[in-house]
């Protein structure tokens, strides 16, 4: 999800090339049948990977009267059990529903703003010549790998004394800090890989290089910002540690929910469907988004 | 910003905007880094060398206490474990998956349930484990799983709540039930027991048989003494069943282990052949009554760790499996099919073609993955309950706990920072020699 998330968003949409059209079906069938047992063990992995998000999905369909005397399965035998109770009653939740809003609020503010700040400086390192600028971005590479926890205490003091403590911006500001250098690098290397004779012809022409920022680069460069944004939007909406360290009221939907959690075993009929409920979000846009990958992509191995 | 609409610059003013425009593309950027990270790592550093309090100098007593105090070298182990054990596991399971899908037709769907959790957040990922882990085998999948398997492997009669029939027999459960009489060779040795659940006996278990003396042996029979209807406590009846595959064994009388061990047959009976003359006992073994599986605690102080490690190779398998399957199908098929025409095995292929060729994305993947683990925090906050955090410790959590859950002690936070920092420098060293090598 960090770093290298990038090229594993990618790495799924790699077309499969199946190129063996040509061969008689009886060497066909032949195959399938000595990889019988590898599919089947590929099917078990499979569902051993899928089984603990459908538990916990089915868990959140118990009643509440019963999610803590029975397993998620018996909804599987009994599927008159399901209820839609549980969802019911933490959408009339206040702090359930107002933190799911603080959590949009803080993904979707911070994404844009991250994008924004990250193609400029993106650019800047690609394109534009500058005294120091390799040194600069050895300094961006350097920041990569650092822990977020070397920031923790003294951002924390400054938020108190500014006020931003306790805010949503202040929570976006912070995300959008940590994800430049991950976001700098990634439109940076996408930008260099923009043909020089296109950017050679625009200068030429006379355009400035905010209209060449603008009106040439950000079109062309919209794959990679699609992956920085959806790679900065899960990152936010599944942090805990920032929202938990600068929040009190202002929680995000991973904080409220951890707060149940000191209770768990007696309030599960909650978490279960929050959890499942701030998890199905993120779930959607990368599914959603992992065909934009795959257009993008194809688009972009054509050419 | 619209540079172009303004008049044509002279040739100084014009030199100074080209020095400007880059400075204004930059400067959001550098505002957030220097204030953000560069500023804060800074003043992290400084601050570790001062007490709780922030205006005493300590030197170097908080690194002393973060090596000395107990919740942190836990951690500090915890971590060390994390780093030997799991980098090089997700990066196995990757490899493995990644061979593997190139092999069969629904790769895409595969890979697609394999890399989802890596869209959950480690927070809810450890929810999901949580709910997982429940320790009551009718509420938490791993242990419903292992109940299944255990209930399978074990001998289908086995006895959980069986009493003995009458005071003849004497004992409990846990230690075995032993015959009060001694028992000579020639002797019988009656074995009743009760309060039986009926699921513990087959339904068409043949009756007992009764045992008749035999010289030099001793013979016996465990049975249900019970009846519908009742029967007569201690004696054998028609109607009343065998317990078969139940351990017998044959003690000296005057103490000592066991000489001999059985197990009973269908209809309860047993024998001790060839016994030498003395006195004897005659005892089911405490192996007979099997305690119910009730589940492996998972979340208790001494699994906690696995199980948060199994939650973590599950969200991280995916993203491993994608980044090698990217690198395999970048490995030219000529040189593969080349080594099959050779003659080589799929294993030698694998073996001595596939792995080296994939060695500098395998080494990319598990030094990622050293990082992620050094930084592992959210997801043993969500799997751990709070009575295991202690066991269940990192350093990241360490910090976070020691700054701001409760103790509030910002300066062995910061010295427990400042590890975590030291700790991910040579990587941060590495990516930046391969850039420069690049350029």
């Amino acid at each position: 999800m960090e770093a290298s998330g990038q090229a594993a968003g990618q790495a799924v949409a790699l077309p499969r090339e199946r190129a063996r059209a040509g061969e008689p079906w009886a060497a066909r069938v032949g195959r399938a049948v000595a990889r019988g047992p590898l599919n089947i063990l590929l099917a078990v992995l499979a569902v051993m990977w899928l089984v603990p998000t459908l538990g916990l999905l089915l868990t959140s369909l118990l009643p509440a009267t019963s999610i803590t005397q029975e397993g998620w399965w018996n909804v599987v035998a009994h599927p008159s059990l399901a209820t839609w109770e549980n969802y019911r009653a933490i959408f009339n939740n206040s702090a359930i529903t107002s933190a799911l809003w603080t959590t949009v609020q803080i993904a979707v503010f911070n994404t844009v703003l991250l994008v924004v700040v990250a193609s400029l400086a993106g650019y800047a390192f690609a394109w534009l010549d500058f005294r120091g600028r390799d040194w600069l971005f050895v300094g961006v590479i350097a920041l990569l790998v650092v822990p977020l926890q070397v920031a923790l205490i003294p951002i924390f003091t400054i938020y108190q004394d500014t006020g931003l403590f306790d805010t949503v911006l202040g929570l976006v500001l912070f995300h959008v800090a940590f994800g430049l250098p991950f976001g700098i690098f990634l439109m940076r290397n996408f930008f260099i890989g923009i043909p020089r004779d296109i950017m050679e012809s625009a200068r030429i022409d006379g355009a400035s290089e905010w209209r060449i920022f603008t009106r040439l680069i950000l079109p062309l460069g919209l794959p990679a910002i699609a992956s920085l944004a959806i790679f900065q939007f899960l990152w936010t909406w599944n942090d805990l540690i920032v929202a938990l360290t600068f929040g009190r009221n202002t929680q995000p939907l991973t904080v409220a929910i951890f707060s149940q959690t000191r209770q768990f075993g007696s309030n599960i009929e909650l978490i279960a469907p929050a959890s499942f409920l701030s998890l199905a979000i993120p779930l959607v846009v990368f599914l959603a988004f992992q065909r934009f990958f795959v257009q993008g992509l194809l688009a972009g191995s054509v050419k | 910003m619209e540079a172009s609409a303004l008049p044509a610059a002279t040739g100084t003013g014009r030199r100074r905007r080209e020095r400007l425009v880059p400075l204004l593309f930059l400067a959001p950027a550098l505002v957030f880094l220097l204030v953000w990270l560069v500023y804060p790592t800074v003043r992290t550093v400084v601050r570790s060398f001062f007490g709780r309090s922030g205006s005493d100098f300590v030197g170097f007593d908080n690194y002393k206490s973060l090596f000395t105090t107990d919740t942190l070298t836990t951690a500090i182990k915890n971590n060390v474990l994390w780093v030997a054990v799991v980098p090089a596991f997700v990066t196995a399971i990757g490899l493995i998956f990644a061979v593997l899908t190139e092999r069969i037709r629904w790769s895409t769907a595969f890979k697609t349930v394999v890399f989802m959790p890596m869209a959950i957040s480690l927070f809810a990922a450890g929810v999901i484990w949580r709910v997982m882990d429940q320790t009551d085998p009718s509420l938490g999948t791993v242990n419903a799983t292992l109940k299944v398997a255990h209930d399978a492997l074990s001998s289908s009669g086995a006895l959980t709540t069986a009493q003995p029939s009458s005071p003849a027999l004497t004992g409990s459960p846990s230690s075995g039930f032993v015959l009060r009489a001694v028992v000579r060779p020639g002797g019988v040795a009656l074995m009743g027991l009760t309060a039986i659940p009926p699921g513990e006996v087959p339904a068409d278990a043949p009756d007992a048989a009764r045992p008749l003396p035999r010289a030099g042996a001793i013979d016996g029979v465990v049975w249900r003494d019970f009846k519908p209807g009742g029967g007569r406590p201690g004696v054998v009846e028609a109607g009343e069943q065998g317990l078969g595959g139940v351990d017998v064994e044959l003690r000296p009388a005057a103490g000592g282990s066991a000489v001999a061990s059985t197990t009973t047959a269908a209809n309860g009976s047993f024998s001790f052949g060839g016994v030498r003359p003395g006195d004897y006992r005659v005892a089911i073994a405490a192996s007979t009554f099997s305690a119910p599986f009730d589940g492996v605690n998972w979340l208790g102080p001494k699994l906690i760790t696995p199980a948060v490690m199994i939650a973590y190779v599950w969200v991280w398998a995916g993203f491993a499996m994608v980044i090698i399957a990217a690198g395999l199908s970048a490995i030219s098929r000529e040189v593969l099919e080349a080594a099959r025409t050779d003659g080589a095995t799929e294993w030698q292929v694998f073996r001595r073609v596939t792995v080296p060729l994939l060695a500098p994305v395998l080494s990319v993947v598990f030094i990622t993955m050293v990082i992620n683990v050094l930084k592992v925090f959210d997801i043993v906050l969500s799997v751990a309950p709070q009575s295991s955090q202690d066991d269940a410790n990192v350093i990241a959590l360490a910090m976070w706990r020691t700054s701001f859950g409760g103790v509030n002690d910002f300066g062995l936070g910061s010295a427990i920072a400042v590890f975590l920092f030291v700790l991910v420098l040579p990587v941060l060293a590495l990516n930046v020699r391969r850039f420069r090598r690049e350029q």
